[in-house]
C-alpha cells in the first residue's frame, strides 16, 4: 500500500513538474520544431531583439512595481486598522474581491473606466492598469500582512504607548519594523500575481500600455514557438529566484 | 477623528472606488439595453436576464458547471492519494515546496506548456510518430479533454494543500486502531481517513470549483475557441459582440452562482461534522 502511493507520488510530480521542464528543455534546441537538433542559445537572442517583448517587459515591471508600492502602503495601514478594530464589511468585501472571478473583475473596471471617460477625455493606458491591479492585489496584500499581525503580542504596541508614544509613531517605529518579514512577503506575492496577470490587465490595457503576458498570450494564440520557450524559462527562473528570496524573508 | 479610521481610509475608498462602484455599474447596466452602435442606451429592461434562459446560453452555463464540477472531482482524486503520502512521509516540507513550486511559475506559462505538448507538432505526437506508434497526428489540442487537462494542472496545488493540512492533523494512533480492528488499508483510507478529511476535501474542492467555474484564459487557449465557457461568453460581449448589457448580465449570474458556493460552503463549515 505504502509503496503504491509512493510511486503515485512520483508520477503525480511528475506530471506537475515534467511539462515545464521539457519545455524549458526545448527553449535550447536549434531546430524551430519539436525533434532536438543541437544546443543554441538561438531563441534567446530572437527574445531579447523583440522591440514588442522588451516594451512588453518594460511595462509589467512598472506597472507591477507601481502597482505593489501602492497596495504594499495601503494594506499595511489597512491590516493595521483591523487588527485595532475589526470590521466585517471591510473584510468582508476584501474576501468577496478575491473570489470574484477575474473577467467579471476586468470587466466591471473596464465598464467602471469608460463610465469615468465620459466626463474626462482620458483613456485607457498604464494608469488604468495599476489601478486595476492595486483593486485585485489590496486582499491577497491585506490577508499576508494581517495574518502576521495576529503573531504579534498587544503588549507590543501597549509598551510603546506607555512609553510615551504617539498611536502613529507606535506604529511607525515598533509595528512596521516588528511586520517587515510579513510586508515583505506580501510585497513579492503582490509582485508575482501582478506580474502573471492577464484576464484583468488585457481588458483595461490602452494600445500603449501592453504587458508582457499580452504580448506572450498574442504568440501563444498564434501557435507555439520555441521563443514563448525561452521566455517561458525566463519568467520561470525569474519566480523561482523571487520564491527563493521570499522564502529566505519568511525564515527570518 | 480618531487615527484608526485614517489607517482604514485608503482601504475604504479603493474598495468602494474600484470594487463597489464597478460593480453598480456593471448591474445598471444589465438592465439597460444596447444602442445601435453597441452603445448602452435606455430604456430600463429585464431582457437581458430572460436572453439567458436562451438554450444556447443555458447549454454554455451547464456546460460550465459541468466542466467546473468535473476538473474539480479529478483533482481531488489525483491530489488525494498525493497529500496522504506527503502526509506520512519524512521530508514533508520539501515536498510541500515541490507542490506550490508550479503554483509560483506563470499560469500563462504553465498553460503554454500544454500548448507544446498536445498540438499535431508537439512533443506528444512528435515522439509517437518517430516511435512508429501514430501515422498521424493525434487530435490532442483544442477540446474539451485539453481545457479539462489544463484546468486540472492550473489548480492541483489547491487542492493538495488543505487536503495536506486536514490529514496532517489527524493522530497516527488513528490508522494503527483501524489496523488493530481489523481494517485492510483499504478501509482505513475510505472509511476512516477519507470521512475525517472532509474539511480539508471540502475547502479545496470550493477553491478548485470557483476559479474553473470562471475561467477564461484555459478554454480560450487550449480549447482554441471551441469551448466556450462563462468567462469566453463574457469576455466575447465586452469585446467582440459589443454587447454590454448582456454581457454584465452574464457577469453577475457568474458572480451570484460564485456567491451562492461560497456562502452554502461557509455555511457548512460552521457545523460540526464537515
Amino acid at each position: 500500500m505504502r509503496r503504491w502511493l509512493g510511486v503515485y507520488t512520483a508520477a503525480f510530480f511528475g506530471f506537475l513538474h515534467v511539462p515545464l521542464i521539457t519545455l524549458s528543455v526545448f527553449s535550447f534546441n536549434s531546430s524551430r520544431f519539436t525533434v532536438w537538433e543541437h544546443f543554441s542559445l538561438e531563441w534567446y537572442r530572437t527574445v531579447f531583439r523583440d522591440p514588442q517583448l522588451i516594451e512588453g517587459l518594460w511595462n509589467s515591471i512598472v506597472i507591477a512595481f507601481a502597482a505593489t508600492a501602492i497596495s504594499v502602503v495601503m494594506g499595511t495601514l489597512c491590516a493595521y486598522g483591523l487588527w485595532k478594530q475589526k470590521s466585517r464589511l471591510l473584510t468582508g468585501g476584501l474576501y468577496l474581491s478575491l473570489v470574484t472571478p477575474e473577467i467579471v473583475t476586468g470587466v466591471s473596471l473596464l465598464a467602471l473606466f469608460q463610465w469615468t471617460f465620459r466626463w474626462f477625455g482620458w483613456q485607457l493606458g498604464l494608469y488604468t492598469v495599476i489601478l486595476a491591479h492595486v483593486a485585485f492585489l489590496m486582499a491577497y496584500v491585506v490577508i499576508v500582512i494581517a495574518a502576521r499581525f495576529s503573531t504579534l503580542p498587544p503588549s507590543l504596541e501597549e509598551a510603546a504607548l506607555d512609553l510615551g508614544a504617539t498611536e502613529w509613531d507606535a506604529f511607525l517605529h515598533v509595528m512596521v519594523p516588528a511586520l517587515a518579514p510579513g510586508i515583505l512577503a506580501a510585497a513579492l506575492l503582490a509582485l508575482t500575481v501582478s506580474f502573471d496577470d492577464y484576464v484583468i490587465t488585457s481588458m483595461v490595457a490602452g494600445v500603449d500600455s501592453e504587458t508582457l503576458p499580452m504580448v506572450i498570450y498574442a504568440m501563444a494564440r498564434r501557435g507555439a514557438s520555441p521563443a514563448i520557450n525561452a521566455i517561458s524559462a525566463l519568467t520561470t527562473v525569474f519566480f523561482g529566484i523571487l520564491i527563493i528570496v521570499a522564502a529566505r524573508v519568511r525564515e527570518r | 477623528m480618531r487615527l484608526r479610521f485614517w489607517f482604514l481610509l485608503p482601504t475604504w475608498v479603493s474598495m468602494a472606488a474600484l470594487f463597489a462602484a464597478p460593480f453598480l455599474i456593471v448591474i445598471a447596466y444589465s438592465c439597460l439595453s444596447r444602442g445601435v452602435y453597441g452603445g448602452i442606451e435606455a430604456p430600463w429592461t429585464a431582457e437581458n436576464y430572460l436572453r439567458l434562459f436562451d438554450p444556447l446560453y443555458l447549454t454554455i452555463l451547464l456546460r460550465s458547471v459541468f466542466i467546473a464540477s468535473l476538473a474539480t472531482l479529478l483533482c481531488f482524486l489525483s491530489a488525494f492519494p498525493a497529500a496522504l503520502f506527503i502526509s506520512r512521509a519524512r521530508h514533508k516540507n520539501f515536498y510541500l515546496q515541490l507542490v506550490m513550486l508550479p503554483f509560483w511559475t506563470s499560469f500563462l506559462v504553465r498553460t503554454y506548456a500544454w500548448i507544446f505538448l498536445l498540438r499535431d507538432t508537439g512533443l506528444i505526437n512528435t515522439a509517437l510518430e518517430a516511435l512508429g506508434i501514430i501515422h498521424s497526428p493525434l487530435p490532442l489540442l483544442y477540446n474539451d479533454g485539453a481545457v479539462l487537462l489544463g484546468l486540472v494542472y492550473g489548480y492541483l496545488p489547491f487542492m493538495v494543500l488543505p487536503i495536506y493540512a486536514t490529514l496532517e492533523r489527524l493522530d497516527p494512533a488513528l490508522f494503527e486502531a483501524a489496523a488493530d480492528l481489523g481494517a485492510g488499508p483499504a478501509a482505513t483510507v475510505f472509511r476512516v481517513i477519507a470521512p475525517l478529511s472532509r474539511p480539508g476535501i471540502a475547502a479545496g474542492s470550493i477553491l478548485v470549483f470557483i476559479p474553473c467555474l470562471g475561467a477564461y484564459l484555459t478554454p480560450d487557449l487550449l480549447g482554441g475557441g471551441r469551448t466556450v465557457l462563462i468567462g469566453n461568453l463574457v469576455q466575447n460581449q465586452f469585446t467582440t459582440a459589443r454587447d454590454w448589457p448582456f454581457g454584465s448580465a452574464v457577469s453577475i449570474l457568474l458572480m451570484a452562482l460564485v456567491t451562492l458556493v461560497v456562502w452554502q460552503y461557509l455555511r457548512r463549515a460552521d457545523e460540526p461534522g464537515l
